[in-house]
C-alpha cells in the first residue's frame, strides 16, 4: 500500500525559545530547526511498514516554507521514497494544512496517512483529525501500536488512564504518540542518496486550497516567571517548609 | 449566545461516570457567558446525563444514547455534534467546548474541520467571548488569540479553570436522535492502568526521577515516597531514554504536561524540555547532589543532597 507521511519543520526541542520584545511572536532568527519529534516517529513507522512488506511506497509531505526541504530530505534519508513540499511563506493554521494535505491525498490516493499527534511549536494537536474529517477517513490518534490486517487497521491508542484499541477501515489516518517506536538515525550513505531522490514543489494556489484563517494571534508573551526559591539544608527543614509555608502536604 | 459543552466520561465497571474535566470545561463556558448546554453522547449514559443535569450553571442536557456513540468514536460522534450545531441555526450555538482530554482532543478537531472553522486548542483563560489565552511551545510562551469564526470550537486545558460545583444545578434533560453508525471504525478493547497511584496529569502530587536515579530498580525509592504522598510517579526524558522506566512516565515537552500542587524532582538536572512539562506546578521541590543543576532555578525548595539518603529519609518523615 501507498503510505503518505506528513511532516513539519519546527524549532528543535532543545532550543529555549524567547518571546520577541514587541510580543509579535517567538524569535526564530538563527535558531536550530528540526523535524518535529512526533513526525520523526511517523516517518519511522512508515519505514517499518515498508520493511515488513506492507507499505510499497512512502511519500513525505510538508506544508511550509522553502527551508522545509531540509526536513523532507531528512525523511528521504531515513527511507521515504519521494517528497512533496506544499510551499508557502505564510504561517498556516491546522485547518489550512489539513486542506493542503487533503488535496495531496486526493491526488496520490494513499491507503494510510501517518502524522505526528502534534507539533511542538503550535501545540495544536489538530491536523490529523482535521484531515480525517475532510477525507472522511477513520482516525487512530495517539497511536502506540499499528497493525495492518487485510483491509483493516488495528490501532492501539494512548488514552487517559490506559490504552484503547480500535479497528479502522482503510484508508485511514494515524497520528503518532511517543511509545509507537524509537526513530532510527539516518546513515551518511543514505543522507547522500537522499539528495538524488525526487522532491516536488507545489503551492496551495496550484492545489486550489484556501489558506484563510478565522483565528488571529493578538500577542505572544513570556509566561509568568517563577520567583527564585530557597535552599533548605536538611530533609527535616524541607518537610517543615512544605507543611507550614507551602501548605501542600 | 449559547455554549455547547461536550461531556467526557469515565467508563467504569458498573456505571459510566462523568469525567471531572467536564466540570472545568463548564467553568470556562460560564466565563464566556450565555446559556450552557451539555451534550452527553454514549451508550447507557442515563446516569451520566443525570449527573450532568446537577452541574451548577448548566441550563440543558442533551442525551444521545446509542450503541454508535459507545467509547466516543470520533467518526460517529463528530457528525452528531456538527448536526446539532448546524440545526441550532444562527441564534444557536456560538461555541463548542470540550475538555482537552484524549477524548476531547480526538473528537473536536474533526468537528471543527467539518464546520470549516479553526479550532483553538487548550485555552487556559477566557479574555472575552472571542479572545482566549493558550500556551504554545509547551508553555514557554502564551499566545492571546482572537477568533472571527461564527462558531468557536475550543478545547479547554483543565488546569486553567477551577471546576464548578458538581451539585446544585437542575438542568432539563432532553433526548436527541442518533445518526446511524458511520461504519468506519470499531471499538476492539481497552486496557486501563490498574495502578493504585493517580494518573500523572490528574495527580495533586507528582514525584519524578531523572538520570540521577542510576537504574530502574532505584525508582522503587520514588514509588515508596509517592505512596506516602498519594502521588503519581514521572520521569525525565533522560531517565526514559536510559531505559530506566517506560515512555508513558515521561514529563516534558514531548511527554506529559503536568501542573500539580506539589512536584518533587529527584536526580533531575532540569533540561529545558523537562522544565516545559512541569514549570506550572504550584510548588516545586528539587533534590539533587549537583548544586549547579538548572532545576534549582525553578525550584521553590532546593535540597542539595544525595538522593539515596534524602528520599528514604523524606519518606520516613511523612
Amino acid at each position: 500500500m501507498k503510505v503518505l507521511v506528513a511532516i513539519k519543520r519546527v524549532v528543535d526541542y532543545n532550543v529555549k525559545v524567547r518571546v520577541k520584545a514587541d510580543n509579535s511572536g517567538v524569535d526564530l532568527a538563527n535558531v536550530k530547526m528540526s523535524l518535529n519529534p512526533f513526525c520523526e516517529i511517523a516517518v519511522e513507522e512508515a519505514i517499518r511498514l515498508k520493511e515488513k512488506g506492507i507499505a510499497t511506497e512512502i511519500i513525505a509531505v510538508a506544508v511550509g516554507p522553502t527551508a522545509a526541504q531540509e526536513q523532507l530530505r531528512t525523511a528521504l534519508a531515513l527511507g521515504a521514497d519521494r517528497a512533496i513540499l506544499v510551499e508557502t511563506s505564510d504561517e498556516l493554521n491546522s485547518l489550512a494544512v489539513a486542506k493542503a494535505l487533503k488535496a495531496i491525498v486526493d491526488k496520490e490516493q494513499p491507503q494510510l496517512v501517518i502524522l505526528g499527534k502534534q507539533a511542538i511549536d503550535s501545540d495544536n494537536n489538530q491536523t490529523g483529525q482535521m484531515l480525517a474529517a475532510l477525507t472522511g477517513f477513520a482516525q487512530g490518534t495517539f497511536a502506540s501500536k499499528v497493525e495492518v490486517a487485510g483491509d483493516t487497521l488495528n490501532v492501539t491508542r494512548e488514552i487517559d488512564g490506559g490504552l484503547q484499541t480500535v479497528a479502522l477501515n482503510l484508508p485511514a489516518i494515524v497520528t503518532t504518540d511517543l511509545r509507537l517506536n524509537e526513530p532510527r538515525y539516518a546513515s551518511l550513505p543514505n543522507i547522500m542518496k537522499a539528495k538524488k531522490k525526487p522532491l516536488e514543489t507545489v503551492t496551495p494556489d496550484a492545489l486550489g486550497v484556501s489558506t484563510a484563517s478565522t483565528t488571529k494571534t493578538l500577542k505572544v508573551e513570556a509566561p509568568a516567571a517563577r520567583s527564585a526559591g530557597i535552599k533548605v539544608t536538611s530533609v527535616a527543614e524541607l518537610v517543615e517548609k512544605l507543611k507550614t509555608e507551602a501548605k501542600v502536604i | 449566545m449559547t455554549v455547547l459543552v461536550i461531556a467526557d466520561f469515565l467508563q467504569g465497571q458498573e456505571n459510566a461516570a462523568i469525567a471531572p474535566a467536564t466540570l472545568n470545561t463548564v467553568a470556562a463556558a460560564a466565563e464566556i457567558g450565555g446559556d450552557v448546554h451539555v451534550l452527553v453522547a454514549g451508550q447507557a449514559v442515563g446516569g451520566v446525563a443525570e449527573a450532568a443535569a446537577k452541574i451548577a450553571g448548566v441550563a440543558k442536557v442533551l442525551v444521545a444514547d446509542n450503541a454508535a456513540y459507545a467509547h466516543l468514536l470520533p467518526e460517529n460522534v463528530a457528525p452528531l455534534i456538527v448536526a446539532l450545531v448546524l440545526e441550532s441555526g444562527a441564534k444557536g450555538y456560538s461555541h463548542v467546548l470540550a475538555p482537552a482530554t484524549t477524548n476531547g482532543k480526538n473528537i473536536l478537531p474533526r468537528v471543527a474541520a467539518l464546520l470549516d472553522v479553526d479550532q483553538i486548542s487548550e485555552i487556559i483563560s477566557v479574555e472575552s467571548a472571542n479572545t482566549f489565552k493558550r500556551p504554545i511551545y509547551a508553555g514557554n510562551a502564551i499566545a492571546t488569540v482572537q477568533s472571527s469564526a461564527a462558531i468557536k470550537v475550543i478545547t479547554v486545558r483543565t488546569t486553567g479553570f477551577d471546576p464548578v460545583a458538581a451539585e446544585g444545578g437542575s438542568a432539563s434533560v432532553e433526548a436527541i436522535a442518533a445518526a446511524p453508525d458511520a461504519g468506519k471504525s470499531k471499538f476492539v478493547g481497552e486496557e486501563l492502568a490498574k495502578s493504585d497511584r493517580p494518573e500523572l496529569t490528574a495527580a495533586k502530587v507528582v514525584v519524578s526521577g531523572g538520570r540521577g536515579m542510576g537504574n530502574g530498580d532505584n525508582f522503587n525509592h520514588l514509588y515508596a515516597l509517592a505512596d506516602k504522598l498519594g502521588a503519581a510517579v514521572g520521569a525525565s526524558r533522560a531517565a526514559v531514554d536510559a531505559g530506566f522506566v517506560p515512555n508513558d512516565m515521561q514529563v516534558g515537552q514531548t511527554g506529559k504536561i503536568v501542573a500539580p500542587q506539589l512536584y518533587i524532582a529527584v536526580g533531575i538536572s532540569g533540561a529545558i524540555q523537562h522544565l516545559a512539562g512541569m514549570k506550572d506546578s504550584k510548588v516545586i521541590v528539587a533534590i539533587n547532589k549537583d548544586e549547579e543543576a538548572p532545576i534549582f532555578q525553578v525550584a521553590d525548595y532546593g535540597l542539595v543532597a544525595d538522593l539515596f539518603d534524602a528520599v528514604p529519609e523524606l519518606a520516613s518523615q511523612l
